[in-house]
C-alpha cells in the first residue's frame, strides 16, 4: 500500500506543477477557459507543448474540454491567422464556415488561406484518445465504460492509475470491473516491483485481452529473474490453453453455421428427393427464387428493411412453393418412377429459371441489405465473438427443421404424405387423393427451399448462380444422411459442416471441401443408402 | 474417296463389314461424316481464299470440335444406352484427356513462352517454381503423352467403377457421385498450386509434333484425325455391343439382378464398359484441345457433363449413331444461338431438356423411326421399343 502512495506522488506533483507553473494560470484564472487562452495553448508548434495541452485539458475534465479534444481529434480545429482565435471550420464550397468551438456561435466565412490547422500526429492522437476515454469512464452506459477501460489500458501511466483504482471499488458491472482489474494488474506488471509483478501475473493469466498477451510476450524476452520468468511462462500457458479452447469453440460455431446453411439447403431436397424420390435439379433455383423475393421486397419497401425478412420468409415460401407446384403439375407428374429422366427435365427447368432471372433482373449480383438487428457480433469476451447473422441462421434452420418434422408427424397432410410414400396403391384405395398429395409435397419441398433462399440472401451474393453453388452440396447431404430420413439430413448437414470447418485450418478451404466430397464418395460405396437408411418408395429401385 | 478411307480402316476386320451391313444408319452416318470432313478440308485447302466455295479455317476447327463432341457422346451412349449407367461425370474423363494433351503441348512451347524459360511453362515461372513437378515428367514425349491420354481417364474410371460397381451403387446414387467426382476435380484443378495452371488452365500452344497449330494444314489434319477417331470409336462400340459381351451388357441394363442370378459377374461387365467409355472420352478430349487451343478447369464443371447427357438424349440413346447425331445437332444449335441470340440459348437448351424427356424418350432417331413406321411400314412391330424404356 505504501508503495502505491509513493507511486501516486508524481501525479500529485504534476497537478501541483500545473496549478503553480506559469501557463497554469489558465486553470487558475477562471473555470471556463477563454478562446484566447486556448488559442495560444493549441497554436504551439512543439509537439511536447501540445502534449502538455492535452494533459491540461484532460485534468480540467469539463465538457468543454472534451468537446475541444474531440474536435481536435477529428481535425476540425483551426486557428484563424488574422485574429489568432480558435475556430472550428466546416467546408462550404470554396470557403470555410467558421464558428466558436466553445459557444458554437457562427463567425462567418473565410478562405482556406486564412486558417491554420491545429497540429496533430499519431502520438497526439493516442494521447487524445486516452484522455477522451477518461470522460467515458464516468459514463452511465457500462459498454462505454468498458470501451474506455480498454482504451486506457493500452497505455496506462501514473496519472490514470489512481483513477482506475478508485473505480474498481465503485464499479457495479462485472465485465467493467474485470477489465479494470486487468488494466491495473497490467500496469503493476509493467512498472511495479518484482513481488507485485508476480502478484499481478495471477490476474493477468485470467484475461483474454490481446494486450496482455503482447505484454507478456515482450516481458518474456527481457525478464532475467527466474521465478518471474517461470510465472510468465505459466501465465502464457494458461492464455494458450484458453485460446485453444476458444478457437475450438469458434471453429465448432463456424462448422455449425455452415452445417445449418447446408441443412437449410438440403432439407427441402430431403422432402422432394427423400420422400418422393424425385431428383429435383431445380432445387437450387428455388432457393434463388427465395433470395430474389427478399431482394424484390426490399426494393419495393425500402423503409421496411428491418422488417423485410419477416415479410420475405412467407412470401418466399409462397413464390417458390407455387413455382414448385407448377413444375410438378406440368412436368414431373409425367415422369414418376423414372428418376433419371426427372433429373434431366428438372435440370432443363433450372436452366430456364436461371436465364429468366438473368433476363428480368440482370446477370449481375443484386445487393440485399442486412437488417440492423442481424449485423454486428455477439461479444462473449475479448477472445470470442460470434457474428449475429450466423447465430440467427443456426436458430432459423433448426426452427425450419422442427416445423417440417411437426408437419410430417402431426398433421393430416403429413400423414397422407407418409402414406403415399410408403404404399401409393393402398393410400389411394383408402381415399387419399394421391396426385394432389404429390403436388403439395413437391410444393412444400420447394417452398422450404425458397425460405432457405431468404436466409442465404443474408450470407452470400444474390445472383443467378446462387442455386447452382448449393445443389451438389445439398445432394451430398441428403445422400449421406440417408434418403427419406429428416434426422439423417440433420446429422449429415451438421456433421459435414463441422468436419469441413475443422479440416480448413490445416488443409485450406478448397482442399477441405474436396476431402469431404471424396469422403462422401467413398462412404456411399460402403453404405449405398446413407447413414440412416429407411424403407420407402425411393429405396425400391 | 470416302469409301476408300472406310475400307482402309476396316482392312483385316472382316466381321466389321458384316455388322456395318446390319447397321445401315451407322454406315450412312459414317460415310456422311467422312464425306463432309473431306469436302470441307478440300474446300479449305484447294479453293483459293475469296472464292465463294472457300471454307474458312474457323469452320474446319468448328467441325473438328463437333466431331470430338460426337466421340464423347458416343462414349457416354456406350455406358448409358447399353449399360444403364447414367454418368454425370463424363466431362471429367474428357477434360483429363485434354489436360494430358495440353501438358504435351505446353512442353512443346519450350523457350518461346513469355518468360522464355526452356524447362518450365509460364505459369510455373510465374509461381516461382524451380523445377518441373514429377507428374509433368515425360510429357515432352508425344507417345508418352498419348499413352497418358488413355491411361489417366481409364485408370480413374477403373478405380471409381471398381469401387462403385462392386458395392452395387446404382441408378440415381451413381449419377450423383459421378457428379461429385467431376465437381471435386474441378475444385482441384482450379487450385493454383495444384500444378495445372489454376484458373487459366493450359493455353498459348504453339505446335504439335513440329507442325504449327495455327496453320490451316495442321487444322485439316486434326479434323481428319477427329473424323477417323470417331469412325474407329464407332466401330469399336458397335463391335462391343454386337458381341456376346454386348448382349450381357444389355441384359444388365434391363434386369441387373436377374443377370447376376444367372451367374454373370455383373460388375465386371459394367467396369469394362465404363473404362472403355472413359478412354474414348479421354481421346475425344485430347483431340479437342489442340483444335480449340485451350484447356481449363471449366471443362470439369458439372453442367458440361449434364449438357453432354442431353446430346445423347436428344439424338436417341442406345443406338450409338443417335448419340453422334445428337451431339452434332445440339452443338450446331448452340453455335447458331450464341451467334444469333445469345440470351435465348439457355432457354432453348432448358426447353430441349424438358421436351426430350417428356415427348422424345428415344430422341430424334426414335422420332424418325416412328415416322418411318407410320408412313412406310405401318404394320411392323414395336418390339424394340421396350429396350430403351427399360434403360434407366
Amino acid at each position: 500500500m505504501n508503495w502505491r502512495l509513493w507511486q501516486a506522488l508524481p501525479l500529485v506533483c504534476l497537478c501541483l506543477l500545473f496549478v503553480f507553473s506559469a501557463p497554469g494560470q489558465v486553470l487558475a484564472s477562471s473555470d471556463a477557459s477563454s478562446n484566447e487562452e486556448l488559442a495560444t495553448m493549441l497554436g504551439e508548434k512543439s509537439w511536447d507543448k501540445l502534449e502538455t495541452a492535452i494533459t491540461r485539458l484532460s485534468v480540467k475534465g469539463d465538457d468543454e474540454s472534451q468537446n475541444i479534444l474531440t474536435l481536435w481529434l477529428s481535425g476540425q480545429l483551426f486557428i484563424e491567422k488574422k485574429t489568432q482565435r480558435l475556430v472550428t471550420a466546416e467546408k462550404s464550397g470554396r470557403t470555410y464556415l467558421i464558428s466558436d468551438p466553445i459557444s458554437g456561435d457562427a463567425w462567418g466565412e473565410v478562405k482556406k488561406r486564412s486558417l491554420k490547422k491545429v497540429r496533430i500526429n499519431n502520438r497526439l492522437r493516442n494521447s487524445i484518445k486516452t484522455a477522451l476515454a477518461l470522460w467515458d469512464l464516468k459514463s452511465e452506459d457500462p459498454d462505454k465504460r468498458l470501451q474506455a477501460v480498454k482504451e486506457i489500458s493500452k497505455d496506462i501511466n501514473v496519472s490514470t492509475l489512481p483513477l482506475l483504482e478508485g473505480m474498481v471499488e465503485q464499479e457495479t458491472d462485472t465485465d467493467v470491473q474485470a477489465a479494470l482489474t486487468t488494466a491495473i494488474a497490467l500496469y503493476n506488471f509493467q512498472q511495479g516491483s518484482d513481488e507485485l509483478k508476480l502478484e499481478s501475473l495471477k490476474t493477468l493469466a485470467e484475461s483474454d485481452n490481446p494486450i496482455v498477451r503482447s505484454a507478456l510476450e515482450s516481458a518474456k524476452n527481457t525478464t532475467k529473474d527466474k521465478q518471474l520468468l517461470q510465472g510468465i511462462h505459466s501465465a502464457l500457458a494458461d492464455l494458450d490453453r484458453r485460446q485453444d479452447y476458444y478457437s475450438a469453440v469458434e471453429s465448432m460455431f463456424f462448422g455449425l453455421s455452415l452445417g445449418s446453411v447446408l441443412l437449410l439447403a438440403a432439407i427441402g431436397l430431403a422432402i422432394t428427393f427423400g420422400v418422393m424420390g424425385v431428383i429435383n435439379m431445380a432445387h437450387g433455383e428455388m432457393m434463388m427464387l427465395g433470395a430474389y423475393t427478399t431482394f424484390v421486397i426490399q426494393s419495393a419497401f425500402p423503409s421496411l428493411i428491418e422488417q423485410s425478412l419477416f415479410i420475405a420468409v412467407p412470401m418466399a415460401f409462397i413464390v417458390a412453393g407455387s413455382v414448385g407446384i407448377l413444375i410438378e403439375r406440368l412436368v414431373i407428374r409425367h415422369l414418376y418412377g423414372r428418376p433419371l429422366e426427372t433429373l434431366l427435365a428438372t435440370f432443363g427447368i433450372s436452366l430456364i429459371l436461371q436465364q429468366a432471372v438473368r433476363t428480368i433482373f440482370s446477370p449481375l449480383n443484386q445487393a440485399v441489405s442486412t437488417p440492423e438487428w442481424m449485423s454486428g457480433s455477439w461479444i462473449i469476451n475479448d477472445a470470442l465473438s460470434l457474428t449475429w447473422n450466423r447465430v440467427y441462421i443456426i436458430g432459423f434452420s433448426l426452427a425450419v427443421f422442427l416445423t417440417l418434422l411437426f408437419i410430417l408427424r402431426h398433421t393430416r397432410f403429413g400423414l397422407n404424405m407418409r402414406a403415399v410414400t410408403q404404399n401409393r396403391a393402398m393410400a389411394s384405395s383408402m381415399g387419399i387423393h394421391t396426385s394432389r398429395v404429390d403436388a403439395l409435397t413437391f410444393g412444400l419441398g420447394s417452398g422450404i427451399a425458397g425460405v432457405a433462399g431468404v436466409a442465404l440472401s443474408q450470407l452470400t451474393n444474390v445472383g443467378p448462380n446462387l442455386g447452382q453453388n448449393y445443389i451438389i452440396d445439398s445432394f451430398m447431404v441428403v445422400v449421406f444422411g440417408g434418403v427419406g430420413n429428416l434426422w439423417g439430413t440433420l446429422v449429415a448437414a451438421m456433421g459435414l459442416g463441422v468436419v469441413n470447418k475443422l479440416l480448413e485450418p490445416w488443409a485450406g478451404a478448397v482442399v477441405a471441401k474436396i476431402l469431404v466430397l471424396v469422403f462422401i464418395i467413398l462412404f456411399i460405396q460402403k453404405r449405398p443408402k446413407g447413414l440412416f437408411a429407411l424403407k420407402g418408395r425411393a429405396v425400391e429401385d | 474417296m470416302s469409301s476408300a478411307t472406310l475400307s482402309t480402316s476396316m482392312k483385316g476386320k472382316g466381321p466389321l463389314c458384316r455388322f456395318l451391313l446390319d447397321d445401315p444408319a451407322g454406315k450412312w452416318l459414317l460415310i456422311a461424316v467422312f464425306a463432309v470432313s473431306i469436302i470441307v478440308s478440300g474446300l479449305n485447302q484447294f479453293v483459293p481464299e475469296g472464292s465463294a466455295l472457300h471454307v474458312s479455317s474457323y469452320t474446319v476447327t468448328l467441325l473438328g470440335k463437333y466431331l470430338c463432341f460426337g466421340l464423347l457422346a458416343l462414349a457416354l451412349d456406350l455406358v448409358w444406352g447399353y449399360c444403364g449407367i447414367l454418368s454425370l461425370g463424363h466431362g471429367a474423363f474428357f477434360a483429363l484427356g485434354g489436360y494430358a494433351m495440353g501438358m504435351y503441348l505446353m512442353r512443346q512451347i519450350g523457350d518461346r513462352g513469355v518468360y522464355g524459360n526452356p524447362e518450365l511453362p509460364d505459369f510455373m515461372v510465374f509461381l516461382n517454381w524451380q523445377e518441373l513437378p514429377w507428374y509433368w515428367q515425360g510429357f515432352d514425349s508425344f507417345w508418352f503423352a498419348m499413352f497418358m491420354v488413355a491411361l489417366v481417364p481409364g485408370l480413374l474410371a477403373f478405380l471409381f467403377g471398381w469401387l462403385a460397381f462392386r458395392s452395387r451403387v446404382t441408378g440415381v446414387y451413381l449419377s450423383i457421385i459421378t457428379q461429385a467426382l467431376t465437381y471435386a476435380l474441378m475444385l482441384m484443378f482450379f487450385q493454383n498450386d495444384f500444378g495445372f495452371g489454376g484458373n487459366n488452365g493450359l493455353t498459348d500452344f504453339k505446335d504439335i509434333l513440329g507442325f504449327s497449330l495455327q496453320s490451316d494444314s495442321t487444322r485439316v489434319v486434326l479434323l481428319m484425325l477427329s473424323a477417323l477417331a470417331l469412325g474407329l470409336g464407332y466401330l469399336l462400340c458397335r463391335w462391343l455391343v454386337n458381341s456376346r459381351y454386348g448382349r450381357v451388357l444389355m441384359a444388365v441394363r434391363d434386369a441387373e439382378s436377374r443377370t447376376r442370378f444367372i451367374g454373370y459377374r455383373v460388375e465386371h461387365y459394367k467396369l469394362v464398359a465404363f473404362v472403355v467409355s472413359a478412354i474414348l472420352a479421354g481421346i475425344a478430349g485430347a483431340l479437342y484441345v489442340p483444335q480449340v487451343g485451350i484447356i481449363n478447369p471449366g471443362e470439369f464443371s458439372p453442367i458440361n457433363s449434364i449438357e453432354l447427357v442431353v446430346w445423347v438424349a436428344v439424338g436417341g440413346r442406345g443406338t450409338l449413331y443417335g448419340a453422334i447425331i445428337g451431339a452434332l445437332l445440339v452443338n450446331y444449335a448452340k453455335t447458331w444461338f450464341t451467334g444469333a441470340m445469345p440470351d435465348a440459348w439457355l432457354f432453348a437448351l432448358g426447353a430441349l431438356f424438358v421436351v426430350t424427356t417428356l415427348w422424345l424418350p428415344r430422341g430424334v432417331v426414335g422420332l424418325y423411326e416412328q415416322a418411318k413406321k407410320r408412313f412406310i411400314k405401318p404394320s411392323s412391330g414395336t418390339q424394340d421399343k421396350e429396350v430403351v424404356d427399360h434403360g434407366r
